[in-house]
């Protein structure tokens, strides 16, 4: 057991990896962002009065949460261009990533919602609101402030999930140790690199949202 | 003492003599006179040489030793070999020929003489029907998928142009999948690799740009065995001008047999 480590074989390969912590900080923003959104969209859908919305929430919700993220990636990319849906490595890699947020952040935020207290409601409808304005302004924002610990867990999940999508050919970071893994033989080295890069990544991303809590959350009547 | 001492050693090297020469006798009138020709074939390799739902072997080589044993006019004895003992069966006369898609080297050469060859092996760029490509500088500009870090993703990273666009996956199957699915129209894999799916998906299979890399298969000859090895390779000829070995890369490959194969 004399393994000697060999970090400075890898310095030609770096852009490789600035390339793919780029890919990856590119992919976890645009996903974050639409998961948050569409998981938002579909906790609504699943308390709406609507039958037939509730109803495909909850489908779209299981059917996400019951299979393995890599299954529903290769359906998207090997499997949708059966049907003549084809896109490029990186929209699947996307949509794949936000399509999972999203059904993990809906139930999450839905969560967040369920535990208002009913009075609140009824204090709305008092005051003369529509249902969706008390959703938007009395509902929603407490939830999310209650919930916003596991929706930053759960973003940081899919964050260190897009390692993932290297195996469609993106070329993000896991990409990148794997490429240079292939081609200079220091497995022990690029993949150290690699989970420092996504440790460093994931705790810097939990700073982000940390300063957008304190931003978003600064009205103490919240 | 002496005498006997003398007399043994006469002996020794008049049977070694003797076993040598009878091993180098000229084999063509051998196989001649006993109208049996010896081959060693693959039945581990398809589709080179498997065993068929007959239980008879099949493929690409065993098509090759009837070939030459029908041309020689004398019968065919198969004889299973795995590609680890193929030259000792060799070298010791058991089998009188190789074809086991065995591909050239400086090693084996020193081992055995190797006739003109007779098949294609190679790693190869291959694409649909409409992708103008047959040279590394015309992939310029084109998206190419490729196994990451196999043989021919090491040299199609070397020859490619640089705004190739060469996307690598985690193995074969999924670069199979991407070409399958329309996610690239180019594939650059070895040819056997492409026959295999010419089989499954007969309209799918993708055809063949230009070779990465070419080791083609020759038929293996003792040393020594110009008789036999001038005949297998008059014959090979014959088989490239009758189309034979045509028939037998669209049966067994399920492609053209290449015109540059020797080159």
């Amino acid at each position: 057991m004399s393994y000697q480590l060999d970090f400075a074989s890898l310095v030609p390969y770096l852009p490789e990896f600035a390339a793919g912590v780029w890919t990856t900080i590119e992919l976890t923003i645009i996903s974050t962002l639409g998961g948050l959104a569409l998981g938002t969209f579909c906790a609504q859908g699943r308390i709406s009065n609507e039958a037939w919305l509730r109803r495909t929430c909850a489908c779209y919700i299981e059917a996400v949460r019951n299979t393995p993220f890599i299954v529903q990636l290769f359906f998207i990319f090997f499997g949708l261009p059966a049907l003549g849906l084809k896109m490029t490595a990186w929209q699947a890699g996307m949509i794949a990533m936000i399509i999972n947020l999203g059904a993990y952040s809906a139930e999450i935020i839905r969560a967040g919602i369920e535990a208002a207290p009913k009075g609140q409601w009824e204090a709305g409808k008092t005051l003369g609101l529509t249902r969706r304005q008390i959703f938007m302004h009395i509902i929603l924002p407490p939830a999310y402030q209650r919930v916003y610990p596991a929706l930053v867990s759960q973003s940081i999940i899919v964050m260190l999930g897009s390692a993932v999508v290297s195996q469609i050919s993106v070329e993000e970071l896991t990409f990148a140790a794997n490429f240079v893994q292939s081609r200079s033989f220091l497995s022990f080295e690029s993949y150290m690199l690699a989970a420092v890069i996504y440790l460093v990544l994931a705790i810097l991303m939990r700073q982000a949202f940390g300063l957008l809590k304190c931003i978003a959350f600064k009205n103490p009547s919240l | 003492m002496k005498f006997f001492k003398v007399l043994s050693s006469l002996l020794l090297s008049a049977s070694l003599l003797f076993s040598v020469q009878s091993v180098h006798a000229d084999k063509l009138s051998q196989i001649k006179e006993r109208s049996v020709l010896k081959v060693a074939v693959p039945q581990d390799f398809p589709p080179f040489g498997s065993v068929g739902l007959d239980l008879k072997p099949q493929g690409y080589d065993i098509d090759m030793a009837k070939y030459l044993a029908e041309q020689l006019n004398v019968k065919l004895e198969l004889v299973p070999v795995t590609s680890a003992n193929r030259i000792p069966y060799l070298q010791t006369g058991k089998v009188d020929l190789v074809i086991s898609s065995m591909g050239k080297n400086p090693t084996r050469e020193k081992a055995i003489d190797f006739s003109d060859a007779y098949a294609p092996f190679f790693l190869g760029v291959f694409g649909t029907e409409d992708e103008q490509v047959s040279s590394a500088a015309d992939l310029s500009g084109k998206t190419i998928g490729v196994t990451r870090g196999s043989v021919e993703d090491l040299e199609l990273s070397k020859e490619a142009p640089k705004d190739t666009i060469i996307k690598r996956f985690e193995d074969n199957n999924s670069t199979l999948s991407a070409f399958l699915s329309g996610q690239v129209s180019l594939i650059a894999t070895g040819n056997l690799v492409v026959a295999e799916l010419a089989t499954r998906y007969p309209n799918k299979a993708p055809k063949t740009k230009y070779m990465i890399e070419n080791s083609p298969c020759y038929v293996g000859v003792m040393k020594r065995q110009e008789a036999l090895l001038t005949e297998v390779n008059r014959l090979i000829k014959l088989a490239k001008k009758e189309d034979v070995l045509e028939k037998f890369s669209q049966k067994w490959l399920k492609a053209p047999f290449p015109a540059d194969l020797d080159s």
